[in-house]
């Protein structure tokens, strides 16, 4: 018995750390395999924004040159497409934010008759096939009389958005304290002030994320924004255009620099979070 | 109801006339509906609770002491019945226009607002003044023995601390009454009692009335003045600690706080307000009796254990006049303080009986020896016919 205990820590050590040698060396491999999948694709049009190509067609590597990035809006319709699609982007998440907020904090905080067949067609929007959805709004625009545009693109971007808004924020606000919102109520404040000086601030971090997430989903749509269109042109609409005569460089740098606030955006939130976690 | 003193409302500052409840209740009652079925919460209740009063609710859960608390506060209306706060009709006004304020179980802080931000909230709806407002927080969070805190957020703080903001926080602003709901629940032993001795200096300090949430019987005969025991949507008894501990009107109450000793029998004779219960030819309870009682009733009576004298050998009872009761030990439990011995005794009960550990000496009895119990008769108290 005794020599058994003595035994077990000189045994424990010498075990431990090759495995986790082992282990490790397996799971790194691993995780860099994962990156280099991720990141490749997006290396490569970062690379060939890069590009010395002298005609439209930039699929060859000719010589690195900056010229691209000075030549950024030179073609009028790609730069129009992206202005289009970023006013889109814009409007479309702030109307889905708004709209979603509410819906996820109704969901979240009240029992309604028909909560249940609201969260069944928020599920439905979010699982239904893209095209399925966009056949169905042209029919419903075509068979308005509605015609195709921005304003349209806008309204069928709000459509889908606005489950992925309020499902983040019913996730909150089912895991706010509701007493926190009766104490407020307690110390004299209307429910209008309750929800805006309190219930709102809480929930802002779920609302900011339903906001980013639908304005990542308008800005790179391709399927519901070509049904919707008519005769607008968007940035992934311009690309699909032009991959048949050639993608222009300038379409790698846009690319890269959408990216690139993407990536500064999350690198922020990540700060962001990790230095209120850390004051806990 | 129709009364001008009901029916108009007072301005905040004139203080209530002397008499007038801090808190009423008439004939409020409080029914849920669960699957299609009501269920009453709070049966008909009429209750006063004075001004400055500490007021407790005691009763274990679900007994519709918090729903009791709710509807003072404003957050359940009830189904039945008028409430009065200093005498005005507020069953129908919403809890933010009512003027008491809730210490909430769960402190419900503002993660969002540090200290100083949390205090001021109820100040600001109000619109009192930026320079008031900092002097009435400053003061308030003195009283708690939070200064210098003012600038944390409530994660930064303890559980404690966090208990003293969320009283701050309602205490700030000078409400008619303030109520707690089990607010040192969640708080460990040690600081549970430093905070009561707290919560009893801040009531003197602030003369505000204060209703008290608790399943925790000790905490309310510490602190109260006056303690509603519960059960069942029913106040089974409303008095002072002491007239509940020491004359409990109901088994339940006499179980609820702390241990009784509780005995059935027919009354053999009544002679000089003291009924005689005989249960074998030296066993028997003397206990007063209401003048109401004959012999041949059927009574119960409770014995508190540490009015109960242990003998190893027959008492000299017969002087005294009082109950003797023989039994055989079944258990002892040190604890310190005392040594609690169970007896099972003549009258068919289990008695338990806490002694004293006054000198280091042995235990009186061990278990299975033959023991008499005694007590004089004022020590009996009858709960029931």
């Amino acid at each position: 018995m005794t020599t058994q205990t003595l035994d077990r820590p000189t045994q424990a050590p010498s075990l431990k750390p090759r495995r986790r040698i082992t282990g490790a060396g397996f799971m790194h491999g691993y995780v860099w395999l994962i990156i280099a999948w991720l990141v490749l694709p997006i290396a490569v049009m970062i690379a060939f924004g890069f590009n010395d190509t002298p005609g439209r067609y930039n699929q060859e590597w000719v010589g690195f040159t900056f010229k691209w990035y000075g030549k950024l809006f030179e073609l009028s319709n790609l730069t129009q497409a992206l202005v289009t699609s970023i006013l889109i982007a814009i409007v479309s998440s702030l109307l889905a934010g708004a709209l979603g907020t509410g819906i996820g904090y109704a969901l979240g905080r009240y029992r309604f008759r028909g909560a249940g067949s609201l969260n069944l067609i928020m599920f439905a929007t979010i699982s239904s096939p893209e095209l399925i959805m966009g056949a169905s709004l042209l029919t419903l625009f075509a068979s308005l009389q509605v015609g195709l545009g921005a304003v349209t693109i806008t309204i069928a971007h709000v459509m889908f958005s606005i489950s992925f808004v309020a499902t983040v924020v019913r996730a909150r606000v089912m895991t706010l304290d509701r007493s926190v919102e009766e104490a407020a109520a307690d110390l004299g404040a209307t429910p209008w002030v309750t929800f805006w000086k309190i219930t709102f601030p809480i929930i802002l971090p779920a609302v900011f994320s339903g906001v980013l997430l639908a304005f990542a989903l308008s800005i790179d749509d391709f399927i519901v924004t070509n049904f919707t269109a008519g005769t607008t042109e968007t940035f992934p609409l311009f690309i699909w255009g032009a991959t048949r005569v050639g993608i222009p460089p300038q379409v790698n740098v846009m690319g890269t620099l959408i990216f690139a606030t993407g990536v500064l955006f999350a690198v922020v939130t990540n700060i962001r979070s990790r230095r209120t976690t850390k004051t806990d | 109801m129709t009364t001008p003193q009901h029916s108009v409302a007072r301005p905040r500052t004139t203080a209530p006339a002397a008499g007038t409840p801090a808190i009423e209740f008439a004939g409020v009652l409080k029914n849920y509906l669960s699957h299609g079925e009501t269920v009453p919460a709070v049966k008909r209740t009429d209750l006063a609770i004075a001004q400055g009063e500490f007021f407790s609710l005691l009763g274990p859960s679900g007994c519709g002491k918090t729903t009791t608390m709710r509807m003072i506060a404003g957050f359940e209306e009830p189904t039945a019945g008028t409430v009065f706060l200093d005498g005005k009709d507020v069953t129908h006004v919403s809890a933010n226009k009512r003027d008491v304020n809730m210490v909430f179980q769960s402190y419900a802080l503002f993660p969002h607002l540090n200290t100083y931000q949390n205090v001021a909230f109820g100040l600001e709806r109000k619109k009192t003044g930026k320079d008031e407002i900092k002097r009435r927080v400053g003061e308030i969070l003195e009283i708690v023995s939070l200064t210098g805190m003012e600038k944390r957020s409530p994660r930064e703080m303890s559980g404690g601390q966090q208990q003293r903001v969320a009283l701050a926080r309602a205490l700030v602003n000078r409400p008619r009454a303030l109520l707690l709901d089990e607010p040192l629940g969640a708080l460990d032993l040690k600081l549970r009692q430093q905070m009561q001795i707290e919560l009893k200096r801040i009531q003197r300090e602030v003369g505000i009335t204060f209703v008290y949430v608790t399943h925790d019987q000790g905490e309310a005969l510490t602190m109260s003045d006056r303690i509603a025991v519960m059960n069942a949507g029913v106040i089974e008894q409303l008095g002072s600690p002491r007239e509940i501990y020491e004359k409990p009107a109901s088994r339940f109450v006499a179980g609820f706080i702390g241990t009784s000793n509780i005995v059935d029998g027919r009354v053999e004779r009544v002679e000089g307000g003291l009924g005689l219960l005989s249960y074998t030819a030296q066993d028997r309870v003397v206990v007063p009796v209401e003048d109401a009682v004959r012999s041949g009733d059927k009574v119960e009576v409770s014995i508190r254990p540490e009015k109960i004298d242990l003998h190893r050998g027959v008492p000299p009872v017969t002087a005294t006049g009082g109950s003797v009761l023989s039994g055989t030990v079944t258990e002892v439990v040190y604890h310190g303080t005392s040594t609690n011995y169970t007896v099972a005794t003549a009258a068919g009960a289990d008695f338990t009986v806490f002694d004293q550990n006054a000198s280091n000496a042995d235990d009186l009895a061990d278990r299975g020896d033959r023991v008499y119990l005694t007590w004089a008769p004022q020590h009996s108290y009858m709960i029931g016919v």
